[in-house]
């Protein structure tokens, strides 16, 4: 650990963006699975891809390599936020009205709601996988598809989701044009694409994870 | 034109500062704001009072002396100015106006109004210059430079230093004076040559002088009296990785640090 505090913060930046990167491919790949509940045939597609993944030698490579990531981006997180505070120690009385994406000023303050989620999330699925958790009656502990019809059917647990995604929605929103600037791929040329391709990723991210539960709760 | 002015009074760096109230009367508004500051001031000598201290020379915008958090932004409401170019016309008669100095670890305060920036002096000193003699004029065209690049630097070379893009930013960051720095000489063929020591360099002085990590929220670029775009930061991240990643004499750059 104590190297990697003695990175500069331009390494520290980078390390961060390329982690939040390889977290954006990794959402896509979980929403194509989750889309999966929708498909009409009792779970079957869906539980397949669920024992791909979880038996896949490859994926389960890939499993570590993305804890680590989720645990780089969220440890550079929270260190590079307590050094910003620590680099104004008397804040201003007036607030800053500067015109910029207001949004981004609170990727801070998103991430932490995110990480809450996934706290939420691991206690809901991972745990239960893994046998540190009990699964509820009558369900198996890797019977993922009526654990999510369970959970999902409960307006309360679903709000919570759809909630968490919109957060993540404009996480992503500064995060995905903000990784391309960190790593100095800002280019005349193509950054105005990497923007609206950024926005659009975050809203259809956002849209497609909560679109599982709004089905299910309004038509399963 | 009457205005109620809240000024951030410090009599130094080790005493607890606060907010104090003034109200001035029948300022012109074609009077600039450092005329209003003056008008102030003399009331407060003319009654025995301590004047406001605020850091102003060339008064036309070009020195990067002023400063001032004026209504929560750097050099005030009017995009592409410094304080001393700002005129009370921007402001709306009878207007409650929030005067405070640059808050950044890296500018403490002298006094009211008055930050020491010389932080950003130290990067410079730190590697933001060419270390050969240049010479004089060279005649035109002997150095080939794409018309492209030299505007681009020139660009970034409008940077009067005024520390309002680390004002602006809500990490009190300093990248957009770095990314600036570093650009104008890296773009140029007198400047390349050591363009990869010099941004490590800088990068290094920026980070012990406790400045805070750039997150692209680009207040900087939005607050910059020269409008000096972001580009430049991720021309020098750009740079700096290149330069960490591919740079053969690494470890004399780093012993050299």
């Amino acid at each position: 650990m104590n190297t990697m505090l003695l990175f500069s913060s331009i390494t520290r930046k980078v390390l961060m963006a390329l982690a939040g990167l390889f977290l954006v491919t990794f959402l896509c790949v979980h929403l194509g699975i989750n889309l999966m509940l929708l498909k009409d045939d009792g779970g079957r597609t869906f539980s397949e891809a669920a024992t791909f993944m979880g038996t896949n030698p490859v994926i389960r490579v890939f499993e570590i390599v993305l804890f680590s990531g989720f645990l780089l981006h969220i440890a550079y997180g929270l260190l590079v936020s307590a050094q910003n505070r620590a680099a104004r120690p008397s804040a201003y009385v007036c607030a800053n009205s500067s015109d910029t994406s207001f949004m981004s000023k609170y990727m801070f303050h998103t991430g932490v709601i995110i990480l809450l989620f996934l706290v939420l999330h691991f206690i809901d699925f991972y745990f239960i996988k893994i046998g540190l958790a009990a699964p509820p009656p009558g369900i198996d502990r890797h019977d993922f598809y009526h654990r999510s019809l369970l959970l999902f059917s409960n307006p309360g647990y679903s709000a919570i989701y759809i909630a968490s995604f919109i957060v993540l929605g404009i996480h992503l929103n500064h995060a995905i044009q903000s990784a391309f600037q960190t790593l100095g791929l800002n280019h005349s040329r193509y950054m105005p694409a990497v923007k609206i391709i950024g926005t659009a990723y975050s809203v259809l991210t956002a849209a497609g994870f909560s679109l599982v539960p709004i089905v299910i709760l309004l038509f399963k | 034109m009457n205005f109620t002015l809240k000024i951030w009074r410090q009599k130094s760096a080790a005493e607890k500062g606060g907010m104090v109230s003034y109200d001035v009367s029948e300022i012109s508004s074609d009077s600039s704001f450092f005329e209003m500051l003056d008008t102030l001031n003399k009331t407060l000598i003319d009654s025995g009072g301590d004047p406001v201290a605020f850091d102003h020379d060339c008064r036309e915008g070009i020195c990067g002396t002023c400063s001032l958090y004026i209504n929560g932004r750097p050099h005030g409401p009017v995009k592409g100015v410094t304080t001393c170019q700002l005129h009370m016309r921007s402001f709306k008669d009878g207007e409650t106006i929030h005067i405070e100095p640059w808050r950044a670890k890296a500018f403490p305060v002298i006094k009211d109004l008055i930050v020491d920036r010389s932080a950003l002096d130290r990067v410079i000193q730190a590697g933001g210059y060419v270390s050969i003699n240049t010479g004089g004029i060279p005649d035109a065209n002997t150095i080939p430079v794409p018309k492209e690049r030299s505007d681009a630097a020139f660009d970034a070379a409008t940077c009067i230093g005024c520390g309002a893009c680390v004002a602006a930013c809500s990490n009190a960051a300093a990248m957009l004076f770095i990314g600036a720095k570093v650009s104008h000489l890296a773009l140029l063929p007198q400047g390349e040559a050591e363009a990869s020591r010099r941004v490590q360099k800088m990068v290094a002085c920026m980070d012990e002088l406790g400045f805070g990590n750039c997150s692209n929220t680009y207040a900087c670029e939005a607050e910059c009296p020269k409008g000096i775009s972001v580009v430049n930061i991720a021309r020098m991240n750009r740079g700096f990785l290149g330069a960490k990643l591919l740079s053969e004499k690494e470890k004399a750059i780093r012993d050299s640090l």
